[in-house]
């Protein structure tokens, strides 16, 4: 394996990729050849980084300097400066953070109080390379699951661990599985809602597009613990970076015998297959998800049967959206008691929000349950821009377990 | 069936474990207002009217399609269910054209009666209303979509039951409708016209073309020799349109209701379906006997012959060579009759009263005038005769009754059960024993079609002939039937198909006399 | 809404029966049609909505919105039509005296509401330059040398460009 002095991360998210990031991403790749250190440096298309305000976004290890707002031009100065002569270029640094210029991105205000459990790999591993997400324990809980777990144990330790389901709805993620494993059915399915499509939310999108194989792997536990041996990802169409890369690492997962026929030499079979949306935001709504997947006019029937009991085409079905899976695999490895210990006392684990609206930082951030409004709003997203006050904040699904000190000025608060 | 016991307005009841809460109510006589449900038919929980409070849940529950279960509580008449029940019709009616007083539904009209059932007295939610062109392009059935409450019952039966999907909703929000492909008129996307979507509509969003102007115009013109026909399936229906019981056969009030409002002859189809039937077995016995394309499948069903045109076109060289019944009749009319009386032709105008709207189509077909006039000039449903007699102010109920005119003579009486299904074939099998034999079949059994319901067999013995025939009504059934066929796994002499379930007697032109 | 994550952030700028109408305006476009209490009722509430923020609104809407929003809520069929009157409720609940200023008073405080506010130059500070003038694209701007500049409110579309050009910034929004 070749090793590297040093590697530059380039953000590929959809905001990223719009301002122009793939023709950074040639350009380093030309400059670094120009001064004859491709050897020495690697360039990587990784997923979002979160502060998409501040876009394009590149990072440079080892040294973890963020650059932001970066154009075409100032790709030769990076080159020439900071991968040739070890200078960092500070007019780049965020906020044109001169003061310390070996700020790295993980230590500034933005990322210091998040927590990123699903998006742990985004804006760190190429997505398109399933041997990065490996080497970061990728499949490593399937694995583990598939080996040393039974159904009911993989059950438990998701309701052990307290996760809800990041869709809107909160329902809790075990008992759901649990519904779902206990019908007995020729077939069953597990599902992924990737619809997402309220206003201002990119959420899933980014995780789809930075670390796709984290959702998959989870599809897979999820299929192992129900009894399913087929899943579907529905994701819409408006999305096509996060189609071309979930398309990519499906195909990859299957040549690496993760998805298919006996998945680590178990009876276990799962296979998994994309289907687009045609942008239509109650195709988010689980029934009408499924009645879309099955073909017909996208549209909500009623419930009860509920889909654990009477789901896609009439069989037991599970669906839990992106974010859900993408907590998975790591409370599989971690342990439900880990992920326990994170949040509050009714909501754990973290959530990812996409912050947008009268707000500096614009962007992608996880933080844990319990995080307030206020640090979200000025710890973390820099404040309300030219000196504003603050009105309101509007979000969705679970908003009080999230922001317990919601309310930063009298009256103020969020609509649900 | 395992029984499970449920409260409903604190009054408990044990139901089947496989009811519906709307079922329990209904047993337990507790009315629940409904729009959009069909039994069987259209079970999708649309409209919300028959909301209920189910006790756990946390919003109202649609009691049409919520099961029931052990121990649940629902309550169907709280303030909040009144409320919601209500706004929700107040919605509805917010963007239905309201012309009741010129609507063609007044009267019968289900929302009309919701709204009186649930005491609405004001609109407080109006705003802008759907304003979309009524298409009116086709011969049978008029689309009128500002009247359209989007309940699906005729999306339902027309994709599900008859599995013809000429209509489906289309576009969201505010902004949908049941429409066509491309919002082609029906006339132009492969509706066969059957008009069982007018059937199930609950509004005058569907209805038939209206002929009966073209009908007065004719009686009114001292020049022409206005005929009429009426097929079986009127005589039965009528009735009810005049405060009769269901089903009362009216065949003789009905003739002097014709002739009051001034046909100059009275006919009856089934003499017709004599001349069908003669054809049709003969027509069997020659493809059997000669190694014809089998089975024989029969004609006298438009809505069928359309949907075989469009789906089955390999089955086309399988269709009767007769022309059905009414235009059987209305050829002999313009040729036979005219010339026994001397009349010219084109001086004769036949009207037919036919229990279809496809009918309508039919008597438009260019091929259908052999005469070179068409052999049918005007088809009317059951419902517009019914209409004709109100508009002319004759008193239905009170009439005395009259005979058919003969046109040449004594009809067999084996047209009668035309109108029902598997009379067609019943009748033919008849003809095809008279004529090896000389003697008349025994009785014929029937037997169900295993795993089709709605398709049924026979096989009889005739002459050393084993005759199997099949009997399918509804489209949807005929496709399984014909699926069958072309897959192999059947081989009928004969088949009969009527394109409405449960045959011309339920078909598109009949009265509305649901009580759903 | 059903929303998972989407965290908006408003400022005192914001209109909070604007944010409402929005809002609305997502869900009456996104409604699937089939059932009533989602598909006309909030196009219903949209239309009080709009009516609203262009101030017409009547005595009684305040109540229509929470009827309505409280019955789409209670009888619609899935999660969209069942959230889709939160905006308005929630609106209501903390930021009521704004809806009663559009109502009553045909006031937008946070100057959002084209209908309710409108544009005027400080006459006192105008410098006669007449740079308003020439961007406005509409030409509702007029005067001359020495004479201040006036905005016809009648012309006027609101669009702020003058607001933007003005380069002693003596143009502003009045509620």
């Amino acid at each position: 394996m070749q090793l590297y002095r040093a590697h530059v991360l380039v953000c590929g998210g959809t905001g990223c990729t719009s301002s122009n990031s793939n023709k950074i991403i040639s350009e380093l790749e030309a400059q670094i050849a120009n001064s004859g250190i491709q050897n020495e440096v690697k360039v990587v298309r990784t997923g979002c980084f979160g502060l998409c305000a501040e876009g394009p976004i590149i990072v440079v290890y080892p040294e973890g300097s963020m650059y932001t707002m970066v154009k075409v031009e100032d790709v030769k100065e990076i080159v020439e400066e900071h991968l040739v002569k070890g200078r960092i270029v500070k007019r780049l640094l965020p906020g044109g953070n001169v003061k310390d210029e070996n700020v790295s991105a993980e230590s500034s205000d933005f990322f210091a109080k998040q927590h990123r459990i699903a998006l742990r790999n985004c804006g760190v591993i190429n997505p398109e390379n399933i041997d990065e997400y490996i080497a970061f324990e990728g499949y490593k809980a399937l694995g583990k699951v598939l080996t040393e777990m039974t159904p009911q144990d993989v059950v438990d330790v998701i309701k052990r661990s307290g996760l809800r389901g990041r869709g809107g709805g909160g329902f809790p993620t075990g008992i759901k599985w649990e519904f779902a494993m206990k019908q007995e059915a020729d077939q069953k399915y597990v599902c992924c809602n990737a619809d997402e499509g309220d206003p201002g939310a990119f959420m899933d999108r980014s995780v789809l597009e930075g670390d796709p194989h984290s959702v998959i792997e989870a599809m897979a536990i999820a299929g192992y613990a129900i009894g399913a041996n087929q899943g579907y990802v529905y994701v819409r169409a408006e999305y096509p970076i996060a189609v071309k890369r979930l398309g990519i690492a499906i195909q990859q997962a299957k040549d690496y015998g993760l998805l298919g026929k006996n998945i680590f030499g178990t009876d276990f079979s799962f296979d998994l297959e994309i289907r687009l949306g045609a942008g239509a935001f109650v195709c988010g709504e689980e029934t009408a998800l499924m009645t879309s997947i099955e073909g017909h006019r996208g549209e909500p029937r009623p419930r009860p049967p509920f889909p654990a009991v009477k789901g896609l085409w009439q069989k037991p079905t599970i669906l839990n959206n992106v974010e859900t899976y993408a907590n998975i695999p790591q409370i599989i490895l971690n342990g439900a008691e880990w992920f326990a210990s994170i949040g509050t006392e009714k909501s754990k684990g973290t959530k990812v929000f996409a912050v947008g609206g009268k707000i500096n930082n614009t962007g992608l951030v996880e933080i844990p349950m319990g995080t307030t409004l206020r640090e979200v709003i000025y710890d973390i997203g820099g404040g309300i821009p030219n000196g504003k006050k603050f009105k309101a904040a509007q979000t969705g699904g679970l908003p009080e377990d999230v922001f317990l000190q919601a309310i930063l000025i009298r009256r103020l608060t969020m609509i649900h | 069936m395992q029984m499970v016991n449920i409260t409903i307005d604190n009054c408990k009841i044990q139901v089947p474990a496989n009811y519906t809460v709307l079922e329990a109510a209904r047993q337990a006589n507790i009315d629940i207002p409904t729009l959009c449900f069909l039994k069987d038919i259209n079970e999708v929980g649309a409209c919300r009217m028959c909301v209920v409070e189910v006790k756990g849940a946390r919003s109202l529950q649609a009691a049409c399609v919520y099961p029931v279960s052990e121990g649940l509580e629902v309550y169907t008449q709280t303030p909040a269910v009144r409320e919601a029940r209500k706004v929700t019709l107040e919605l509805i009616l917010s963007n239905h054209e309201k012309k009741c007083l010129t609507c063609v539904r007044s009267e019968n009209c289900e929302l009309q009666r919701l709204a009186k059932d649930l005491n609405v007295k004001d609109i407080r939610f109006e705003g802008e209303t759907s304003n979309l062109p009524i298409d009116d392009l086709s011969p049978s059935v008029v689309r009128d979509p500002n009247k359209c409450v989007l309940c699906r019952r005729c999306v339902s039966m027309c994709k599900n039951i008859q599995s013809v999907g000429a209509i489906e909703v289309t576009e969201r929000g505010f902004r949908t409708t049941v429409s066509t492909a491309f919002n082609k008129p029906l006339s132009e996307v492969p509706c066969v016209n059957c008009g069982q979507c007018i059937n199930v509509c609950p509004v005058g969003a569907l209805r038939e073309k209206d002929d009966i102007e073209k009908v007065w115009d004719a009686l009114a013109n001292p020049e022409l020799h206005v005929l009429v026909q009426t097929a079986p399936a009127v005589r039965v229906a009528l009735g009810e349109e005049f405060g009769m019981p269901i089903g009362s056969r009216v065949t003789g009030k009905m003739v002097s209701a014709l002739s009051r409002l001034g046909f100059d002859k009275v006919f009856d189809t089934d003499t017709a379906a004599d001349l069908t039937i003669m054809e049709e077995g003969t027509e069997l016995l020659n493809r059997i006997k000669n190694g014809g394309k089998l089975p024989l499948i029969t004609s006298c069903s438009p809505g069928w012959i359309k949907f075989c045109e469009h789906n089955y076109p390999e089955f086309l060289d399988n269709l009767s060579s007769c022309k059905s019944p009414q235009e059987m009749f209305g050829a002999v009319l313009k040729s036979y009759y005219a010339q026994k009386n001397g009349i010219d032709p084109s001086k004769i105008f036949v009207v037919s009263i036919m229990p279809c709207t496809a009918k309508k189509f039919e008597s438009q077909r260019p091929e259908l005038s052999s005469t070179g006039y068409p052999d049918v000039d005007v088809v009317l449903t059951t419902r517009e005769l019914a209409r004709m007699i109100k508009e002319a102010g004759i008193d239905f109920k009170s009439l005395p009754d009259k005979q058919f005119d003969d046109p040449m003579g004594d009809a067999s009486g084996a047209g009668v059960i035309f109108g029902t299904t598997g009379g067609v074939m019943e009748a033919a099998i008849r003809t095809v024993s008279e004529i090896l034999s000389g003697k008349s079949a025994d009785n014929i059994e029937y037997n169900d079609v295993r795993g089709l319901e709605g398709i049924k067999e026979a096989s009889v013995e005739l002459e050393g002939i084993t005759l199997k025939a099949a009997v399918a009504h509804g489209l949807g059934n005929a496709r399984k039937l014909l699926d069958k066929i072309k897959a192999g796994e059947a081989d009928y002499h004969f088949v009969e198909i009527m394109a409405c379930p449960g045959g011309c007697v339920n078909g598109g032109g009949q009265l509305y006399s649901h009580q759903w | 809404m059903m929303g998972s994550g989407g965290l908006i952030v408003m400022d005192e700028d914001t209109c909070m029966v604007d944010i409402a109408k929005f809002f609305l305006e997502f869900t009456v476009d996104e409604s699937c049609g089939k059932c009533p209490p989602c598909r006309i009722g909030t196009k219903r509430m949209y239309e009080i909505l709009e009516r609203i923020t262009e101030g017409k609104g009547e005595e009684g809407d305040i109540e229509k919105l929470e009827i309505l929003a409280k019955n789409i809520k209670a009888a619609a069929l899935c999660g969209l039509g069942q959230t889709a009157p939160n905006p308005i409720l929630s609106t209501l609940r903390y930021f009521r005296d704004e809806y009663i200023e559009h109502v009553r008073d045909k006031k937008c405080s946070a100057g959002v509401c084209k209908s309710l506010m409108h544009f005027e130059i400080d006459a006192e500070k105008c410098k006669c330059c007449g740079i308003c003038a020439k961007q406005c694209p509409v030409g509702a701007i007029s005067g001359e040398k020495k004479v201040p500049y006036v905005i016809d409110q009648n012309k006027c579309i609101k669009c702020g460009v003058c607001v933007e050009k003005c380069p002693f910034k003596v143009i502003s929004k009045k509620a």
